[in-house]
């Protein structure tokens, strides 16, 4: 991790636009691996900040299995809610890099605030990869343990788990586990959608005024469902953080170097007791918001065929390849993995039996209810007049 | 027994204090709570004690205390936080009844929320709007809450201590017009009752008045008034609004065979129609009169200078009483 350092030969991204036909947005992104394969050394920000990443062959290796992974075990999901197996998905296509690149940067003692579709930095986690299915099936409401995981519950309504995140990174201050290079750090989750709601913008505010160990991820996919990004903010999202107080930085977030490097650099930063960043990773749903809309009728294909020649692991393919660090009978085994762990987790899915009605009345409160007890006492009590009936 | 004549708010002040001698998890966030005490003082001088961790004067934003102490109590705290009156809550709604009561639920009893909202409600202080309403059904109506209110010091310094110790996310309603009234409270001695219990505030055969935060004052002066020309009244205070603790009710209404319920919020859908409809439910051949409900009107909370014609009082209490008993 060379955040900080000076880097001999690193030219500072422009302030505007770079050059017709560069792959960059206005403004610029921090970017270590372009979409034809080609490393680059560092990048230094206007900010001064210089990102890099030194990864052995294996490292190399095995973000790409990561992202062959992921990219599979997604298929899979929206394979089989066509299927009619799940009542609806939130694909990750396209935002691999994103993913799998800040989901690497985590330490084990990191802790995560995910949306509705982290399903990749789940997997990074070391999370069994079906846990999010029995929310999207329907046969729970996706409870997994998240303290034991360090990676929240998934939360559907909009930009609500930025705050629960601040909260949590204030209660890390406040149990003395910052201000060293071991420290904990909170990362949350969330779309360029997310930025409009209020409760963002009040996490912000908590964050900067408590210093709060935290890193803002957000994953600018271009779309909050139909609405364009224009119909969010009139300056690039990592901009907004400097109104808060604290750095932004923006990133390629097809590119799962960059992700890693600048991710890490903020955790890192928020670790050491020096506060939160935004790092807006600009990338692209390839697929619908959910298996329930339809984007041909809100973007153009040109569009997503421009953002196709982008792709997180076609690139980072080519770079293997041509660095020789990879040859076909490793990608065909990385294929093969992936798949063999996808049709396991199909199996496994289908195989997910329907709760109990009963269960229904379980877990509303820690302390039990009387009113909710006796409406469980009722129910079961219905339901067994049925059992041996003809009903 | 160290038993002191507190007044409501003071009871809480010393609630808030022993929550916090006994757990260090605890802590108090909101607006204001800090270096002001609160705008009504019922956190002062905790900061002072307790320190800027543990008192945390918060940014002007009600979504972000409510989130943030989602957060901490993920983490291993037991939040309360101060909404500085009934009609800021809102801008916090979508954490409470979206996040704070459903994440218990959501993952499958593996996250608990111990957090306490603290929420000074309801009128007659004279305030401008947004400072005098009865939010409650709101909140009674959403599963994973549990929505409290008291209405006097003794139950003021139990209850709020019951909240904080209390696993479940709780709603607490503080009856502000009654913050200032005495009462005796003892401060060593733990409460016996348990957080979910009603309890019969005065006896009395001759019909049920059902009442809860600062109309429990107000009915038991009218049950006085009442007994000036030989009706007794029985008067129960709820204290705990979700889940309801009824069974003393029924009890009573099968003594009296006359309910009428009393509450500041507007009476379409309040809790006022739940009650009537259990008391229908439990006690149809008890009753000798439709159970009546004596309620603020349903419009916005009204201006200072005609709110003591919105809220019940006395007259209007003894009215809906005279109604039953001539049925």
């Amino acid at each position: 991790m060379a955040n900080g350092e000076s880097e001999v030969g690193a030219a500072p991204l422009p302030a505007e636009d770079r050059s017709p036909g560069s792959d960059a947005p206005a403004g610029g992104f921090v970017q270590l691996l372009t979409p034809g394969g080609e490393r680059i050394d560092s990048v230094t920000t206007a900010d001064g900040v210089t990102y890099s990443v030194d990864f052995t062959d294996d490292e190399y290796r095995e973000l790409y299995r990561d992202l062959v992974t992921v990219r599979r075990l997604d298929a899979e999901a929206t394979a089989l809610q066509r299927q009619g197996e799940l009542g609806i998905w939130a694909s990750l296509l396209g935002q691999e890099a994103a993913q799998v690149g800040s989901g690497r940067a985590l330490r084990p003692q990191d802790m995560a605030f995910p949306t509705y579709r982290e399903h990749g930095v789940l997997y990074t986690r070391g999370i069994d990869p079906i846990m999010p299915f029995g929310l999207f099936r329907g046969v729970d409401q996706g409870g997994w343990d998240a303290n034991k995981y360090k990676f929240n519950g998934y939360t559907i309504v909009i930009g609500s788990q930025t705050l629960h995140a601040t909260g949590y990174a204030m209660g890390v201050t406040m149990d003395g586990k910052t201000g060293t290079p071991d420290g904990e750090a909170v990362i949350a989750y969330f779309g360029d959608g997310a930025t409009s709601q209020g409760e963002v913008n009040e996490a912000f505010v908590w964050a900067g005024v408590f210093n709060a160990p935290m890193v803002f991820f957000c994953q600018n996919n271009q779309y909050a469902i139909s609405e364009p990004l224009e119909r969010q903010t009139r300056i690039p999202l990592y901009r907004r953080s400097a109104g808060f107080g604290f750095p932004g930085v923006r990133i390629d977030g097809n590119d799962v170097l960059a992700s890693y490097a600048v991710t890490r650099a903020a955790l890192d930063n928020a670790r050491n007791g020096q506060g939160p960043t935004l790092i807006e990773a600009y990338t692209y749903r390839m697929g619908a918001h959910t298996s329930s809309d339809d984007p041909t009728r809100y973007r153009i294909a040109s569009e997503v065929e421009s953002w196709k020649a982008k792709d997180p692991i076609s690139r980072l393919k080519a770079f293997l390849t041509k660095q020789q660090l990879a040859d076909d009978s490793f990608f065909g085994e990385v294929d093969d993995t992936a798949r063999t762990l996808a049709l396991d987790l199909r199996e496994r899915v289908l195989a997910m039996p329907d709760p109990q009605p009963v269960s229904m009345f379980d877990h509303v409160y820690p302390t039990g209810s009387p009113e909710v007890d006796a409406q469980r006492e009722q129910f079961a009590a219905y339901q067994a007049s049925f059992e041996g009936s003809d009903h | 027994m160290m038993t002191e004549t507190l007044t409501l708010g003071k009871a809480l002040n010393h609630g808030l204090r022993r929550a916090l001698e006994n757990d260090p998890k605890v802590v108090i966030m909101g607006e204001d709570v800090g270096k002001l005490g609160g705008v009504f003082r019922i956190t002062d001088g905790l900061q002072k004690d307790f320190g800027e961790d543990r008192v945390i004067d918060t940014p002007l934003a009600e979504a972000g205390i409510i989130g943030t102490a989602v957060g901490l109590a993920i983490r291993g705290y037991r939040p309360v936080c101060e909404i500085q009156f009934d009609g800021f809550v809102f801008p916090a709604y979508n954490q409470i009844v979206a996040q704070v009561a459903k994440m218990y639920y959501r993952s499958l009893g593996n996250v608990r929320l111990p957090i306490v909202i603290r929420i000074p409600y309801g009128g007659g202080i004279g305030a401008v709007e947004h400072h005098s309403e009865s939010p409650e059904a709101y909140f009674a109506h959403t599963p994973g809450l549990k929505v409290v209110t008291c209405s006097n010091p003794a139950d003021a310094y139990a209850m709020i201590q019951q909240s904080i110790n209390s696993d479940d996310p709780i709603v607490f309603f503080e009856p502000k017009r009654r913050y200032w009234e005495k009462g005796a409270v003892d401060l060593d001695t733990p409460s016996t009752f348990p957080l979910h219990a009603s309890r019969v505030a005065r006896e009395g055969s001759d019909a049920t008045v059902i009442a809860y935060g600062p109309m429990v004052r107000t009915a038991l002066d009218a049950a006085q008034a009442a007994a000036e020309d030989g009706r007794t009244l029985e008067v129960i205070d709820l204290r705990t609004l979700s889940p309801l603790d009824l069974g003393p009710v029924y009890d009573s209404v099968r003594k009296t065979g006359r309910a009428v319920v009393v509450h500041e919020a507007p009476g379409n859908l309040g809790l006022g129609a739940e009650i009537a409809a259990r008391i229908t439910e439990e006690c149809f051949y008890s009753l000798e009169a439709p159970v009546l409900r004596v309620t603020g009107f349903d419009v916005p909370y009204p201006s200072a200078r005609v709110e003591e014609e919105y809220l019940p009082d006395l007259d209007r209490v003894l009215d809906a009483i005279d109604r039953s008993l001539g049925w």
